[in-house]
């Protein structure tokens, strides 16, 4: 059965984009059906970062007002068969987006796809709330740093309130995906730890992504970092968040890169 | 990049940097404009459906945005029952 997860923080920039799309090609490469959806009306940006900027021709938007069907607004990705993009428009109102034409794209989705990916937009307006609406279940992306915290404990109330699920009695899955995490920072106090984001936001945790110049890299490259560099600690992280969200046990870790001598030597006082 | 550089991945600034400047100059030259795809679906679409009847389902649109040029692939099916050419 299909399952429609939105990916969403409150907060801009804490990765909600990047982790759609990491996650995507994740479940992709491992045999599952996966569509990914840009709800950022006006403000595109899945595209670039699943380097498929050059091939968007039609929009969630145009499948609204039926200027096309549902199959010609997908994008096949290129590198991956069983991933395909739906993308946001670039310029039309962002009222264009209604409650009505939202169920029917998810609906048609859940008739193609095992998942159906929905980057939310940040703040708690009404993309925001249109991404979430339909949604069996939730990752909440969240940095150790308190105005994400702050935003995420928002975002997990609107979750509680405002979906098709909760307004039916029925509970919502919620994920904490921790991204951005310094270990290092960590263990000289200077940053939130785990336990403390946790103990806040008591949601049960899905993955957590170490801080790792391999992500600027894949949106550089338009290659989601599961894809671009699979051996990466975050991509690994990635690659274990995605299959606790099928349902597998795995051990929480935090991947971190192999250092050698001259890493450690030279790049610590670097930083 | 550091002193002992070697073996170290090519950077990817210049990457994003060629992707960003493609897609941009298209976005200017496009903004508050009826897209060309959209404008030319409906008039290739229109002059054959002038002779056949189509099943606007059964048409696919793909494009690829180049720094010089772009590529636009129509795939129609056309139903075989009407192929005779309609004289004008």
């Amino acid at each position: 059965m299909a399952k429609v997860l939105v990916v969403t923080s409150g907060k801009g920039g804490v990765g909600k984009t990047t982790s759609t799309a990491a996650l995507g090609v994740a479940l992709a490469r491992d045999g599952q059906n996966v569509v990914v959806v840009d709800f950022d009306v006006g403000l595109r940006n899945l595209d670039l970062v699943m380097g498929a900027e050059r091939r968007v021709v039609y929009d969630v938007i145009n499948v609204i007002q039926g200027v096309v069907k549902l199959p010609q607004a997908l994008i096949r990705d290129k590198r991956i068969a069983t991933l395909s993009l739906l993308a946001a428009s670039q310029t039309r109102d962002k009222d264009a987006l209604t409650e009505e034409g939202v169920a029917q794209v998810i609906a048609g989705l859940r008739e193609r796809f095992d998942w159906i990916i929905c980057d939310s937009p940040a703040g708690i307006e009404r993309g925001a709330t249109l991404a979430m609406r339909y949604a069996d279940a939730a990752v909440v992306v969240t940095n150790p740093e308190v105005s994400s915290v702050r935003d995420s404990d928002r975002i997990i109330g609107l979750l509680d309130a405002k979906t098709e699920k909760a307004e039916k009695g029925e509970r919502i899955e919620k994920h904490l995906l921790i991204t951005r995490y310094e270990p290092s920072r960590v263990a000289r106090a200077e940053m939130l730890s785990i336990d403390d984001v946790l103990e806040i936001l008591s949601i049960p945790l899905i993955g957590i992504i170490p801080e790792s110049e391999d992500v600027l890299r894949a949106s550089n490259l338009g290659s989601p970092v599961t894809l671009s560099n699979p051996a990466s600690a975050p991509a690994r992280a990635y690659v274990d968040a995605a299959r606790r969200l099928k349902g597998e046990t795995i051990e929480m870790t935090v991947p971190a890169d192999k250092k050698g001598l001259f890493d450690k030597l030279f790049r610590r006082r670097a930083a | 990049m550091n002193f002992f550089g070697f073996g170290r991945r090519r950077s990817s600034a210049p990457i994003a940097r060629e992707r960003l400047r493609i897609l941009l100059e298209h976005e200017r030259a496009t903004a508050g404009q009826k897209d060309l795809m959209l404008v030319l679906r409906e008039e290739i679409l229109a002059v054959i459906g002038r002779h056949v009847a189509v099943d606007p389902e059964k048409v696919m649109v793909k494009v690829d945005r180049g720094s010089t040029m772009s590529t636009l692939e129509i795939d129609i099916e056309v139903p075989n029952v009407e192929m005779r050419l309609v004289p004008a």
